[in-house]
């Protein structure tokens, strides 16, 4: 069986209220689903001896401005036993801005999602120490999000006194 | 040549300190190298055999600011560097100078954007600004002959009764 069968297949099987939808773009497999299942779905990628998720690459998320659901968070991760990459997306809404952590499974999320946070305002629940990661510490905004002007707000971050 | 003729001849010559002062000070500039990012292999490149900035008297680049009088700040200056900045030039001693090397830290350069200050000269006074991106290492011997000559232009007079932020517009003069 093909691998991206075997992998709709299972997660089918295994989350059957997680509202998948499966497409192909450029060769990459994209997975999408509940932002509920997050972290469960995340689990059983790496865990499941068939699938060995074992590497999360990358960890963002796209701001659609005006959409209903403003967000989308996108996982990149890499099975180094297939050679193959898949990519995860749960869509988050402005009204409700959290996501489970999946710090849990790979413990490179824990900056990726430190970041996220950072550039996106999205807050990243039972995350071990959400703290921004760039930007200072007493910064209010969420630079990434497309509301925010390019050059910035003046007087936001604060300069040395001349 | 004439210094040692009139030496040999006389045994001694007239002058006033000031000027020898400059002369010696001047000559003997220690430039703290404040590499941020890519103009600093530039500035680097200006110290090897090839742009040699030991003819000038500025080999000795120390990496502590208590030992310099010259800071060449080469990269791109973001707001959360921009305090380690300010903070190393506080600790050179007086009389000390700024060299502004580069686009980025000139203006901002192709940075404009939020996180880059637009212009090191919103926080510090700077002497001479670096055009290039990266400026090429004789663009950067050209800013420290600049500075020699304001150097040498410098008097006794100049430091006199006045308070730190004064002394930064007489040397912008």
């Amino acid at each position: 069986m093909e691998l991206k069968e075997l992998i709709s297949q299972k997660l089918q099987a295994n989350f059957p209220e997680a509202e998948f939808e499966f497409s192909e773009y450029r060769n990459e497999f994209n997975v999408k689903f509940n932002k509920k299942f997050v972290n469960p779905i995340c689990k059983f990628l790496k865990e499941d001896s068939e699938l060995e998720f074992l590497l999360c690459e990358d960890m963002t998320a796209v701001d659609w401005a005006k959409r209903k659901n403003r967000f989308t968070v996108v996982y990149h991760i890499f099975s180094i036993k297939h050679s193959f990459r898949l990519v995860l997306k749960a869509d988050v809404d402005e009204s409700d801005c959290t996501i489970d952590t999946v710090s849990s499974v790979w413990k490179t999320s824990n900056w990726q999602e430190r970041e996220c946070y950072d550039m996106y305002g999205i807050k990243f629940n039972n995350h071990p120490d959400l703290r921004r990661i760039y930007m200072p510490e007493e910064f209010e905004y969420h630079p990434l999000r497309k509301d925010f002007p390019l050059l910035g707000i003046p007087g936001s971050l604060p300069l040395p006194k001349k | 040549m004439g210094l040692e003729a009139k030496l040999n001849s006389d045994g001694f010559l007239v002058t006033q300190l000031d000027a020898v002062v400059a002369w010696a000070r001047k000559n003997s500039v220690y430039p703290m190298p404040m590499g941020i990012s890519c103009c600093a292999i530039e500035m680097m490149a200006s110290a090897d055999p090839k742009y040699d900035i030991a003819r000038f008297g500025s080999e000795v680049m120390r990496f502590t600011p208590r030992q310099c009088d010259l800071m060449i700040v080469a990269g791109t200056v973001t707001y959360k560097m921009s305090h380690v900045v300010k903070k190393i030039y506080d600790q050179m001693p007086d009389p000390k100078w700024v060299i502004a090397m580069g686009a980025c830290t000139s203006t901002g350069g192709m940075y404009r954007s939020y996180s880059v200050v637009q212009g090191i000269d919103q926080f510090l006074p700077v002497d001479v600004y670096v055009a290039g991106c990266p400026p090429r290492p004789d663009n950067l011997l050209n800013a420290l002959i600049q500075i020699q000559n304001k150097i040498g232009r410098t008097r006794a007079r100049d430091f006199q009764n006045l308070k730190l932020p004064e002394l930064n517009v007489i040397q912008n003069n």
